[in-house]
């Protein structure tokens, strides 16, 4: 781990730590929890969709796996309601992650489209049985868990500091890929599959790996969320905007880079939570939203940090080239990048 | 074994309008490589047409076809050219899948601004009149929407087989590099073969008002039904779409019919895995490096 970007995690957590110290207002811990689950989501979106460049569109029918796996877990025996379901969560995530396996197993046979079709269905058929199996999610009625016991006075700082916990893990995580032969094979993946499958990457279990940890870790954060709400209606649980979220968060970001989705998250949640006081409407809304989308994909197609540091690294270069005294020659103004035809490149360059 | 039979003809009616959805999605995948997560949303925009046409008019649901297919084939088109055209080709397949949801929410959006969040319903005269044979009901509406959804994919065939259009389309096909070398307009292929695809949404869109009421989120249900009938059906292949079609709206009605209307939408995503499981290309599909 180099000194700069052990230096930036070190600030960012720190960060993380003191701010519900600093005595915020309700409505600002209640954004910031929001935003930290969306940071988290888009990081474990990113593993699979950035990384091996599979757009898994049935992340939130995991989120909604999680949520009402917590219900059952409360609807079957009686737990003390303090913090022991947050000492759950890892059973949530095992049973996200088992239910993910298969999907991945069956829907990787095939190539980036079928995928998104598979898990766009996925979400779907998730939707609909949430509505239709009453016994367990209560149907359109919405099921109850028990209202956590915390004093109204700092309510939402344990949920602060559990989607914290979840966006630093996922971010180590993401961090320990990025440097290891994992997310070199996930990057080969995303580049050219045939040849990734030539040269000995084992190209079926890293993308089946990938997509169970993204799907584990979502639907732990959907845990949380229905621990926080308290009442759970599967029209929000198994919500296709929260797939659309990720996605979005992840690609204004930048997919493939560490701090992408957190930036993604941090500027669309705030913006979203914003709107929705100002526009009331949830349709408004809805608009507003897809032409967010389309006016990202069409004019910042890599994102925000992939597109700042190649105008960083441009610029360098040029500076470099000024002072051996051969400036426009070696790079000319509006030569065209060379950033991800080099592989080295791909993993984002660095801590970023 | 009576409600068995009686689920295989509702089945297999309301089968061609699902043949008839899905056939123009394939195509906008034959074509252009971009799977259209906008077009159940088309076919429910379709459907707000045709109903505004019939409160406001009176003008019948089965006339407005040739209305609201024109309007909802301009819409195609201007999609087409703003939104994917100018997309990077290394990164098409999957960009497009974004912005066509994204497109499908923005039409989800509007609808709902324009028409509200209720459960509307065209009440033709004859919305809920039928015919009995033997034992069986036929519905007069769905018979009249399996005759049209006929006659729209006799149309798109004719089009597809006989016109110079359509042999552009096919030679795009199966292979855009040599149509391109012999001349095809890629570009105008791609505009017109996505408004096509929005062509068929229309037609179809028009007739589901009839059969169903619907809510601008209905489209959430129809993507996830065209989804799977396009992968059985095999990407690219009209044919294929239409026979799809038929057997998976077939076998949702005989689940509905046999065990339970909630578990009718498993059956959809169950004939995917198994599709992918059997024969991941589909029913007719093409192998194709690099597309599945």
């Amino acid at each position: 781990m180099s000194v700069p970007s052990a230096l930036r995690g070190g600030i960012f957590v720190a960060l993380l730590v003191t701010l519900p110290m600093l005595g915020l207002q309700h409505w600002f811990l209640n954004l910031l929890v929001f935003v930290l689950m969306y940071a988290t989501m888009s990081s474990a979106w990113n593993l699979v969709g950035g990384f091996a460049g599979y757009p898994s569109l049935g992340h939130a029918g995991f989120f909604g796996i999680g949520a009402y796996t917590l219900a059952l877990i409360f609807k079957d025996q009686v737990l003390a309601t303090g913090y022991e379901p947050f000492l759950l969560l890892p059973v949530v995530g095992l049973v996200g992650a088992l239910i993910g396996w298969p999907i991945a197993v069956i829907s990787m046979r095939t190539r980036a489209d079928v995928f998104a079709i598979v898990t766009i269905t996925f979400l779907f058929v998730i939707q609909t049985l949430a509505f239709n199996l009453h016994d367990f999610t209560g149907g359109s009625q919405g099921t109850a868990l028990p209202i956590p016991p915390f004093a109204a006075a700092h309510f939402e700082v344990p949920f602060y500091y559990v989607m914290a916990a979840l966006l630093v893990f996922t971010m180590g995580l993401t961090f320990a890929t990025m440097r290891s032969k994992l997310g070199l094979s996930l990057v080969s993946i995303r580049a050219d599959e045939d040849k990734a499958r030539g040269v000995g990457v084992r190209v079926i279990g890293v993308k089946v790996l990938a997509f169970s940890v993204s799907v584990g870790i979502t639907s732990m954060v959907g845990a949380v969320w229905a621990y926080y709400e308290s009442f759970i209606y599967p029209q929000f649980a198994v919500d296709p905007l929260i797939t659309i979220a990720m996605v979005l968060m992840t690609f204004l970001g930048g997919r493939g880079t560490l701090w992408g989705p957190v930036l993604g998250a941090v500027i669309l949640e705030s913006g979203q939570q914003l709107l929705t006081y100002q526009l009331g409407a949830v349709q408004l809304y809805l608009i507003v939203y897809a032409l967010i989308f389309l006016v990202i994909i069409l004019l910042l197609p890599r994102g925000i940090l992939p597109t700042i540091q190649d105008r960083l690294r441009l610029r360098k270069r040029r500076r470099r080239a000024d002072a051996e005294g051969a400036a426009t020659a070696v790079w000319p103004k509006d030569a065209a990048i060379p950033s991800e035809a080099d592989p080295a490149n791909m993993l984002g360059g660095g801590a970023t | 074994m009576h409600a068995l039979i009686q689920g295989v003809i509702l089945g297999i009616l309301t089968g061609g309008v699902y043949a008839l959805m899905a056939s123009g999605q394939t195509l906008i995948f034959g074509i252009m490589k971009v799977v259209n997560l906008a077009q159940g949303a088309m076919v429910i925009m379709a459907a707000y047409l045709a109903y505004q046409l019939f409160t406001t008019f009176g003008v019948d649901p089965f006339l407005a076809i040739p209305i609201t297919t024109i309007l909802m084939f301009g819409l195609g088109v201007g999609v087409e050219m703003v939104f994917l055209r100018p997309l990077r080709r290394e990164d098409k397949s999957e960009l497009s899948l974004l912005v066509t949801f994204a497109i499908a929410l923005l039409i989800e959006g509007v609808l709902s601004v324009t028409w509200g969040t209720t459960y509307r319903s065209i009440n033709a005269s004859y919305a809920n009149s039928s015919w009995t044979l033997g034992s069986y009901q036929i519905t007069v509406v769905r018979f009249w929407a399996f005759v049209l959804s006929l006659v729209a994919l006799g149309l798109l065939f004719w089009l597809l087989n006989r016109t110079r259009f359509g042999r552009a389309v096919r030679a795009t096909v199966q292979n855009p590099e040599s149509a391109r070398l012999l001349g095809v307009e890629a570009q105008w292929v791609s505009a017109l073969g996505f408004g096509l695809g929005a062509a068929t949404a229309a037609a179809a869109g028009s007739v589901y008002g009839l059969l169903y009421p619907f809510t601008p989120g209905s489209h959430y249900d129809l993507i996830s039904r065209l989804l799977s009938i396009v992968v059985l059906g095999g990407l690219g292949s009209v044919g294929g779409a239409v026979i799809a079609g038929v057997i998976v709206s077939t076998s949702s009605a005989i689940v509905a019919a046999t065990i339970s209307p909630a578990w009718s939408e498993m059956t959809f995503f169950v004939v995917l895995i198994l599709v992918l499981l059997v024969r991941p290309r589909g029913l007719f599909g093409s192998v194709t490096r690099g597309a599945i």
